[in-house]
């Protein structure tokens, strides 16, 4: 399959929704505590997201990434502390996405390609009104974008898993969304799958969509990112890679299970040696 | 051939439980899709069953009348509905258990109150395997009111049940009254239990839900066709049903379910046999 990636709507946030101006941050998250039953699963987290910036959130697993997403989402209640989206609750905000990491959806279920990214406009259709033809050409625009064109009345198990994903952000795209936050989306994919991935995600920064992903590849992260996080319940770094990826700050996030590598002055190589097989984390 | 299938029709009887049993088919199928795809079989097999208290206290309250039996049947299903929700909830039980709870409770409740009043059991049997014939006109006005009343609402909020029941996080994240959703869609599920009571009877009951929306299932990958079909399957075991009822002198809710199971088998093998075929080269589309 070739396919060159075009990027039909150029709109940017203020266009998307008129309220958003420009050079406002997108997402400011203060002081933001989340606990479970059995303990805390995020402490004191502050930081802020600059509009049209890519994050990578990267930390062992239990490090609270996903809390953190569904959080900021407005899935979970905070047990203290803020997160604001243009200055305003999560809750009053359709323009977030969230994209779970292990999607419970029933592949199995009777709706195509369309019908699921059509379901990004659900809210903005509204009850009781059927999908007008702006709605129509929005959703084949997202789907064009996601390079998924051929693939559009198909059923949806009929997807490799790069596929699925790029279904899921065509539906974020569908749904106008500023912030798209993606809970591990390279997590099973082959090599030439995460490469159209990151080349959605190049078209998605060129309409100022404002992406934060979970990672477990501190290489990718670190490639292929404005700017990490480096995450273990607390915040233990964030910034450029080269700042945040210290043997110091790396030792504390995963201890003695990853072995840092510095290459000269470069950006620290890091070999892995923990996790794959543990990349299944229970949410 | 014709004449043996207009024969029945001279009566008024079959005419009204033919009608009634088309209305009720179409309305459980394409309610019946959610049913199958929500994973709620048993949920409705329960709330049918849940209902006969209902029917038994509106039988004694009326006296023998059908009115007092749908109402009290409606209220006591509606009820039942959302005792399962409430109780599920509340108690942190895993719902199957809080269903099973609520469904043999209400069930042995209603055959405590039927067995105190012996001279009524006849009557109130016609509620457990259901008497399609014996739908009067007013019964075919009930089922006709709520059977469009169902259908409009299914498909007024379509794409929010389809949504609500394809991808929970998303409609969460787009602020969807999900729980409000979820209700409405266990109300239509007791509202067309209680209005299909007399065709078939509150213990096939289950049957009219996911029979058709199953076989439908296998034939297609499209949600509204998957209605339109289910509904057709219900429709035309609904007629065959009657048809071998009349013919075979067998139970008219029986021969309407079993219509409608050998429909399912037949489907089923016919795809299990279409994907063997196809298992080795392309991909069958149906």
């Amino acid at each position: 399959m070739k396919q060159t990636l075009q990027v039909p709507i150029l709109s940017t946030p203020q266009q998307r929704h008129p309220g958003h101006r420009p050079g406002t941050s997108i997402l400011s998250v203060r002081n933001l505590t989340v606990g479970y039953e059995s303990g805390r699963a995020l402490d004191n987290i502050s930081f802020e997201l600059v509009t049209g910036e890519r994050m990578a959130v990267v930390g062992p697993n239990g490090a609270g990434k996903s809390t953190l997403f569904k959080a900021i989402a407005g899935l979970l209640k905070p047990d203290t502390g803020k997160v604001s989206v243009f200055g305003e609750d999560p809750g009053g905000h359709f323009c977030i996405s969230y994209l779970p990491q292990h999607n419970h959806v029933d592949w199995n279920f009777p709706v195509t390609v369309r019908d699921v990214v059509m379901m990004g406009r659900t809210r903005k259709i509204g009850f009781l009104r059927r999908a007008s033809g702006n709605d129509h050409a929005i959703v084949s625009n997202a789907i064009e974008t996601v390079g998924l064109s051929d693939f559009a009345m198909r059923q949806i198990s009929q997807l490799s898993g790069g596929q699925q994903q790029r279904m899921f952000i065509a539906r974020a795209l569908a749904q106008e969304a500023d912030l798209m936050l993606m809970d591990e989306p390279v997590t099973g994919l082959d090599t030439p799958s995460q490469t159209e991935l990151f080349a959605v995600l190049d078209a998605l920064r060129l309409q100022q969509v404002t992406v934060m992903i979970a990672l477990h590849d501190l290489k990718l992260a670190a490639s292929s990112f404005d700017r990490v996080m480096l995450l273990k319940r607390r915040l233990i770094g964030i910034g450029k890679p080269d700042e945040v990826f210290t043997r110091e700050n790396l030792n504390q996030a995963y201890g003695d299970r990853i072995q840092v590598e510095v290459n000269g002055s470069e950006i620290p190589f890091i070999d892995e040696t923990c996790c794959g097989e543990e990349e299944h984390e229970h949410a | 051939m014709l004449d043996g299938l207009l024969a029945p029709l001279q009566y008024a009887f079959m005419v009204r439980g033919m009608l009634a049993a088309v209305i009720v088919g179409v309305v459980c199928a394409v309610l019946g899709t959610y049913v199958v795809l929500r994973g709620m079989a048993f949920f409705g097999d329960a709330l049918a069953h849940a209902v006969l208290p209902g029917v038994a206290i509106g039988y004694l309250v009326g006296g023998g009348a059908r009115g007092p039996v749908f109402w009290f049947a409606m209220a006591t299903a509606l009820l039942s509905a959302f005792g399962i929700g409430a109780v599920s909830r509340s108690a942190k039980l895993k719902q199957d258990t809080s269903i099973g709870i609520i469904f043999a409770g209400m069930f042995a409740l209603g055959v405590a109150l039927i067995s105190m009043v012996r001279n009524y059991t006849a009557d109130l049997t016609h509620f457990l395997f259901g008497d399609v014939l014996g739908v009067s006109s007013h019964d075919l006005v009930l089922t006709v009111v709520f059977g469009v009343l169902i259908l409009l609402i299914i498909f007024a909020f379509y794409k929010e049940f389809m949504l609500i029941s394809f991808d929970p996080t998303l409609a969460s994240t787009l602020r969807l009254p999900i729980r409000r959703l979820e209700y409405l869609l266990i109300s239509l599920i007791a509202m067309s239990i209680v209005v299909s009571l007399q065709t078939v009877g509150v213990t096939l009951m289950v049957a009219m839900l996911i029979t058709p929306a199953a076989a439908a299932s296998l034939l297609t990958r499209k949600l509204s066709r998957m209605m339109i079909i289910a509904a057709a399957i219900a429709v035309f075991s609904g007629i065959t049903g009657l048809y071998l009822s009349y013919y075979l002198n067998i139970a008219s809710g029986a021969a309407i379910v079993l219509t409608c199971t050998i429909l399912f088998v037949f489907v089923w093998a016919l795809t299990t046999i279409a994907r063997r075929r196809a298992s080795d080269g392309t991909r069958v589309n149906l």
